[in-house]
């Protein structure tokens, strides 16, 4: 195990390399700049502008001096949209407010996509079944771009339950919104997928088996089934979670958050290259680490699996 | 028992009158209203602002910020007009070249230390500085201090600005050449005095909280990138009496019907009205929802280089282009926020404009489609041999809505195929830059309250004209403009040409439409340039 987890990681560091040298020149190669602006920049103004973030150099240069940065001094540069501001900063600003509620949400979702996921396959064509597919599904097509506009209008402007946006430092009121928004979707996917692949294990020869020998349901289901039937969701958990403590662009601008999701996709715009980079490296770290720390999962569940 | 409730009493109100402004639970100085407890007022901004330096600061949202933290030479007043900041006066010289500043005694930085005229020295070298870099190092050189253009060019050393402190109260600005309009150019943020000390101690964290030292109304105590920013009164602000407003927050929100929805569940004092929503918002909250002219037009630009369509280097397709845009089916039933239909490129709202009478503006739209039917059959243009072109704009629900408008009318009127196409903004920019369009959206909003912030896009050398319209005769007296004792006559004489030449066409010129708190007074809504300051503004009780 020991010696998968470092072959893992060996395969990790060319590969985030890879990544950051596509993203660069992906970047570059995008149309206008980061100082592109509605009224054009003197010459001489860019000039300074560009020696002053090292644009005036050769891309390789830049490059380099980029990786550099990172590995010697963990610096990913200065911002190129908000000057007041390093990338570093940046990040540690947004990151943790994006993590905080992409945790929640992915508990929440997990927590209630299994149960009702296992509630339906276990009662299946039941009410309950019919429920609990009618949730998930209800779930699904209510996409948070449509969620977290409808929650702000009931809980916001008619209950005045709930404040509209804002982080405040991430106090409880502030999280519940972005929070069921987000998780929703996530939760309907995993409903489904516990559904079907329960009602899968449920029909299989060994809970037959278990079945003829008399054992207790309650010891079949716990004891035999959720493990095995939980494989396929966990391999969907990995990127999911990844993707839920990046954030997402539609929770950070419809609440106002100061996530890192809303940056992601502004920088881009804003042609903030070493913002751009910070962020799409940060993603790339974490989706490498939860698809190793998935894999071990696969170990741990599945005797099968060896590596 | 009386006694000791007497004497809290008088306690309770010695610490209120010690421990804060007299005014902020009270009634206000001249007006006499009953004034709000709680003095805090919430904006909602597009877009996280670039920087508050007031020498880096390059956008709209940043320039509010900085506004309030910092003072520079002359304020505006709710109408525009100058005011003495920091400034209290200043005499120029019989040559027009030499501007001397006389500076109040009793101006603070937030640390306490005075605010001197070597304040000034040191921002305006900054701000010109190519080690600075600052994206509006263009605004020095407009303002055409002495060297200036040179050391942004890095040919001179820095310390030859035309900028002196005679003494500690007088500030000495020399001009390349005379600019009628330099002093209304100091209201400006890049202008604004900076704290040496304090930069050099911090470096390019000074602007954070904690460690920004500032002159003006206000202080920046917290900032979260993409959520808000907070700024609270400055106790050692020179006016710091007649400040009502104790805190101002700015909260980001992108999406403008989510920052509406917000305002309705009041979580803000101010938000833009979405295009479109005015008249219904106007009849449900007549006193909150509020329009008023502002300094930017709007238009489309032919391309008139070398590389654009044949067809727009015709004049008469060009003309009956513009004449068949029904200006006010875009305002009244497009837009529906109060905009003015734009005949002219420069806004009537500008500072001394006198809007001249172009031809086509006194028509009947009647009139003008007859007109444009005429010219583009004359062109050679119809049925058999259809003009066609492609039609480009920024991504935007709004500009589509426009561009949808005019293609139609195009094709009704004309027969006219105009292909839309939109571009997200950045890739825009750099497609109409480098000419790669045929007939492209533009936008502007005045930098300065003067007609030769708009006109001076339309010569050969501006950059900004991406058109690339050039006339000698309207170059001349742009030029000329600028030292004439009244430039009206230049200008209106170049917006006659334009209406002759038509290398653009004006669609409208803006108005601000926003949802505005009732208990909110003292908006300026007669500032065209809506250079506010929060200073000015108050919350009456309710």
């Amino acid at each position: 195990m020991l010696n998968f987890i470092l072959r893992r990681v060996l395969v990790a560091i060319p590969t985030i390399l890879v990544l950051i040298i596509f993203s660069f020149l992906l970047m570059h190669s995008a149309p206008g700049g980061p100082f592109t602006s509605e009224r054009p920049l003197p010459p001489e103004v860019m000039a300074n502008i560009e020696a002053k973030y090292g644009l005036d150099q050769p891309l390789w240069k830049q490059m380099y001096d980029y990786v550099i940065g990172i590995v010697t001094q963990f610096d990913f540069g200065p911002s190129f949209r908000y000057k007041d501001r390093s990338v570093n900063d940046i990040i540690a600003q947004g990151f943790p407010v994006t993590l905080t509620y992409g945790s929640i949400a992915f508990v929440v979702a997990v927590v209630s996509g299994v149960t009702l996921g296992a509630v339906a396959a276990l009662r299946q064509n039941t009410w309950l079944d019919y429920f609990a597919v009618g949730v998930s599904i209800g779930a699904q097509v209510l996409p948070n771009f449509v969620m977290a506009p409808l929650l702000v209008l009931v809980f916001t402007l008619y209950l005045g339950w709930l404040p509209g946006g804002g982080w405040e430092g991430g106090q409880i009121q502030f999280i519940i919104l972005p929070v069921i928004a987000l998780a929703t979707s996530y939760m309907a996917s995993i409903a489904r997928i516990t559904r079907s692949s329960m009602l899968e294990v449920l029909r299989s020869n060994f809970i037959r088996t278990a079945k003829a020998k008399g054992l207790p349901s309650r010891k079949i289901i716990l004891g035999h089934a959720l493990k095995p039937s939980l494989l396929p969701v966990i391999s969907y958990l990995g990127p999911a979670f990844v993707a839920m403590i990046t954030g997402s662009v539609i929770i950070d601008v419809y609440f106002s958050t100061g996530g890192i999701g809303q940056l992601f996709v502004n920088s881009a715009l804003n042609r903030d290259y070493s913002t751009i980079m910070g962020i799409t490296i940060l993603t790339g770290v974490l989706t490498i680490s939860f698809n190793t720390l998935v894999d071990i999962l696969y170990a741990w569940i599945d005797p099968k699996i060896r590596y | 028992m009386r006694y000791a409730t007497t004497k809290m009493t008088a306690a309770l109100l010695a610490a209120s009158f010690l421990s804060g402004p007299v005014l902020a639970a009270g009634t206000h100085p001249t007006t006499g209203e009953a004034l709000a407890d709680d003095q805090t007022f919430t904006y909602r901004v597009l877009d996280e602002h670039s920087s508050v330096d007031p020498q880096i600061v390059e956008d709209v949202s940043g320039a509010e910020i900085v506004r309030d933290l910092f003072e520079g030479l002359y304020n505006q007043d709710e109408d525009g007009n100058l005011v003495p900041g920091v400034a209290l006066s200043h005499e120029v010289s019989d040559d027009k070249l030499t501007y001397t500043f006389k500076l109040r005694d009793n101006a603070k930085w937030s640390n306490g230390e005075p605010v001197t005229a070597n304040d000034f020295v040191f921002a305006w070298k900054r701000a010109v500085n190519p080690e600075t870099a600052s994206p509006y190092a263009w605004y020095m050189e407009l303002m055409s201090i002495a060297n200036g253009a040179d050391i942004i060019a890095g040919e001179k050393p820095v310390d030859e600005l035309g900028v002196k402190a005679v003494d500690d109260l007088t500030l000495e600005v020399t001009l390349s050449q005379p600019l009628p309009y330099f002093p209304q150019m100091v209201t400006h943020s890049t202008t604004f005095p900076s704290p040496e000390a304090v930069i050099a101690e911090h470096g390019a964290d000074w602007t954070k909280p904690g460690n920004i030292v500032s002159n003006g109304a206000y202080i920046l105590t917290e900032h979260v990138l993409n959520e808000r920013s907070v700024r609270e009164r400055n106790e050692m602000y020179w006016d710091n009496e007649n400040t009502i407003l104790d805190k101002v927050v700015a909260v980001v929100i992108n999406d403008e019907n989510q920052a509406l929805t917000r305002y309705m569940a009041g979580e803000l004092d101010r938000t833009e009205v979405p295009a479109g929503q005015f008249p219904r918002l106007k009849e449900e909250n007549p006193d909150e929802a509020i329009n008023f002219p502002r300094l930017c037009n709007y238009y489309y630009t032919f391309n008139l280089s070398d590389g654009g369509p044949e067809a727009f280097k015709d004049v008469r397709v060009r003309k009956a282009l513009a004449y068949a845009v029904d200006r006010n089916v875009i305002v009244e039933n497009v837009l529906q926020g109060g905009q003015f239909p734009a005949y002219t490129f420069t806004p009537g709202a500008t500072a001394g404009f006198e809007v001249p009478e172009v031809d086509y503006a006194n028509w009947s739209q009647a009139e003008r489609d007859e007109k444009a039917k005429e010219l583009l059959a004359e062109a050679g243009y119809g049925p058999d041999n259809p003009l066609s072109f492609d039609m480009l704009y920024n991504t935007s629900e709004a500009h589509k809505k426009i561009a949808t408008v005019m293609s139609q009318m195009w094709k009704q009127k004309l027969g006219v195929e105009a292909t839309l196409n939109n571009m997200e903004w950045k890739t825009f920019l750099d497609v109409r830059g480098k000419q790669d369009f045929e007939l492209a959206r533009g936008a502007w909003c005045g930098d300065y309250n003067e007609a030769s912030t708009f006109l001076d896009l339309v010569t050969s050398p501006s950059g900004y004209n991406d058109g690339k319209y050039s006339n000698a005769t309207v170059d001349e007296l742009m030029t000329g403009a600028r030292t004439a004792e009244n430039p009206q006559e230049n200008y209106t004489q170049v917006e006659m040409t334009l209406a002759e030449e038509m290398p653009v066409i004006p669609v409208y010129h803006y108005a601000g439409v926003y949802m505005l708190n009732d208990q909110l007074k003292n908006w300026p809504i007669n500032n065209v340039e809506q250079n506010w300051y929060s200073k000015n503004l108050y919350k009456v009780a309710e």
